[in-house]
């Protein structure tokens, strides 16, 4: 953890920036398993509604090791370099 | 509070009236921290009323409240006497989260009991601790009170008072929001992505880093230097620190960019313009005085270039302290067509001791002795004049005028000032021939005069005199020589660079007097 002080006059807040919304969904879609129970059951749900709906789409799946860690970075990068969408599963 | 018996802290407090109340003051003591607008609090008031009457003399009852109004509202409804915590100083002090929140004391001030909330059956029994079991009973009708209510958060905690009050506890200057990034990120990356770079890496501006920055100034951290447009963000000294760390300052440069900043948020010099232009402004700073040797400034081989820390990151603090404090940033309020790199930084310091002349702060007014900065808004350069060959210095300063006309545009006179940076060669030819700075001005006007004729928008270039313009003029007024600059002042004249070399260098101005920048000198604060 570093902390840092705030050059800016502090009217806005300090958040991470959400990239706008895309207008179609196209392209790969990573669906991530955060290894939790059942949360693949959700998973193969959404993958098939995704099949019907939009036939034009590539899905991949992908998994965290474990669900009480943030995923590594490896699998980070790599979800970020192969698809344009990701949906995480939590479960329970 | 940590345990039982545990030392409460001393504190003073004045009521209302402007009364102070030392704790603890030999005598057992219960403290109550309210905050008006808390629902239980209210609710409870008239316990702690009747409570503080029965107390008497033996017991000090020390009702402390949080909020100004909320205290004098306390003090009105239910005739208490409330001790001001509205700098919540001792809220803090005392840990409290929760309001209500009582302590009980004994005469030397330590901890007897502490309740947070109410919950009946914990009053009545403190109650009885304090005035006896019976006499508590009686105190009031209990069965009105509800069992149970949790309180308020206590302002002390509050996110908005909570890293202040820990910072004056620390007794830190240091107010400014503090942002933590995750250790999986990586924190030169995070600083790119808010948008708090120009396009280079910054340094991260720790708190550490900010503190030893401030160290470079006498002046309070939260002493408010400038409202920087176009937001008119508050820069404070504070704020100014962390930009400078950022820029890779050393704290000994702090001076020069809390000045530089107090120039240029003038009526006079208008940032917000010179940000906003189309036409590719930047402020570019001029160093003059005792402070240039001392923070190792580069006024000789290279001066207006790379290589030079002190050069390189004051522009570069005050360029971020405009883009952070201000929120000027291209493509926003930052319009400029091409841009232009002296955005990134331009700043210099003059070598006073290689030139014959007043040097440029002196012109201005100031003392030798005085460290002062001058900001010139620019839009291009420097733009070098090459002249290997003029042996006089009646040569040489018209191939000054003669280069000088390309500012704005050849056609384009009275349009702008320049600042012209005369190199230490191009000195000694002028000096030879007993050339000071007003006979190089008067030169360059008379070489760069022109008959408003020539000047006339053309089938060449439609800049200049508009023909509707010229149409009303008669021959004498045609034929009138206009100069370059509307005035000789609008030359400005630094000496810089090596000793090698006949290479002087101009920078070419923006919109010039009210109707754009005006040039801002400031003395730099003395640090010892």
């Amino acid at each position: 953890m570093t902390t840092i002080l705030d050059p800016t006059d502090e009217r806005k807040p300090v958040a991470r920036e959400i990239v706008p919304r895309p207008a179609a969904i196209s392209g790969n879609v990573a669906l991530l398993d955060i290894s939790k129970p059942r949360g693949s059951v959700l998973l193969d749900r959404l993958e098939a509604r995704l099949a019907e709906r939009l036939p034009g789409i590539r899905v991949q799946r992908y998994k965290k090791p474990t669900f009480a860690k943030p995923a590594p970075e490896p699998l980070r990068q790599e979800i970020l370099r192969d698809n344009d969408f990701v949906i995480e599963a939590l479960a329970d | 509070m940590d345990k039982t018996m545990a030392m409460c802290a001393p504190f003073l407090l004045s009521d209302l009236a402007g009364e102070h109340q030392n704790f603890p003051a030999d005598r057992p003591a219960l403290l109550c921290f309210v905050k008006e607008d808390c629902p239980t609090c209210r609710e409870v008031l008239p316990v702690l009323k009747a409570l503080a009457k029965r107390l008497g003399n033996e017991t000090d009852f020390l009702l402390i409240g949080q909020t100004a109004d909320g205290n004098r509202v306390i003090a009105d409804q239910h005739g208490l006497r409330v001790l001001d915590d509205s700098a919540l100083k001792v809220s803090f002090a005392y840990d409290v989260e929760t309001v209500p929140t009582l302590i009980s004391t004994d005469a030397d001030g330590h901890l007897v009991q502490q309740l947070i909330g109410f919950v009946k059956e914990e009053w009545q029994s403190l109650a009885g601790d304090l005035i006896g079991q019976d006499a508590a009973l009686d105190l009031l009708d209990w069965s009105q009170l509800p069992d149970w209510r949790p309180g308020c958060g206590s302002l002390s905690v509050d996110p908005l008072n909570a890293e202040r009050l820990q910072a004056e506890a620390e007794n830190s200057p240091i107010r400014a929001r503090r942002i933590e990034i995750a250790s999986q990120d990586d924190e030169f990356e995070f600083m790119i992505d808010q948008g708090f770079s120009d396009g280079l890496p910054l340094v991260p501006p720790s708190p550490e880093r900010v503190l030893r920055m401030l160290a470079g100034t006498a002046r309070d951290a939260q002493e408010v230097v400038a409202l920087m447009p176009p937001n008119m963000g508050e820069v404070t000294v504070e704020k100014i620190a962390i930009n400078a760390v950022m820029a890779g300052c050393r704290p000994e440069y702090l001076p020069v960019v809390i000045a530089t900043v107090e120039a240029i948020c003038t009526e006079e010099f208008n940032i917000h313009g010179v940000m906003a232009t189309t036409m590719g402004a930047s402020p570019v700073m001029v160093v003059n005085g005792p402070i240039r040797e001392r923070i190792g400034m580069n006024m000789k081989l290279g001066a207006l270039g790379q290589g030079n820390r002190a050069n390189a990151t004051i522009g570069r603090a005050v360029r971020l302290t405009v883009r952070n404090l201000g929120g000027a940033r291209p493509g926003g309020t930052e319009r400029s067509t091409l841009g232009n790199p002296m955005k990134f930084t331009m700043c210099f310091a003059e070598w006073e001791e290689r030139s014959p002349w007043s040097p440029l702060h002196v012109e201005r007014g100031f003392s030798a002795e005085d460290s002062v900065v001058s900001v010139f808004t620019m839009t291009s350069g420097p733009t070098l004049i090459v002249d290997q060959d003029s042996r006089s210095a009646s040569q040489l300063a018209g191939s000054f005028g003669m280069s000088l006309e390309s500012a704005f545009h050849p056609k384009a006179h009275f349009a702008t000032e320049v600042l012209l940076v005369v190199c230490p060669e191009h000195v000694d030819t002028l000096t030879r021939d007993g050339y000071d700075k007003t006979a190089i001005r008067k030169r360059i006007q008379e070489i760069t005069a022109r008959p408003i004729r020539d000047l006339v928008a053309d089938e060449r270039s439609a800049v200049g005199f508009k023909a509707a313009q010229a149409e009303q003029m008669d021959e004498a007024a045609l034929s009138r020589l206009l100069p370059k600059f509307k005035r000789d002042e609008d030359i400005h004249i630094v000496v810089a660079g090596s000793d090698a070399g006949k290479f002087s260098g101009a920078f070419h101005g923006w919109a010039t007097g009210e109707i754009g920048s005006i040039p801002v000198s400031r003395k730099i604060e003395e640090v010892s």
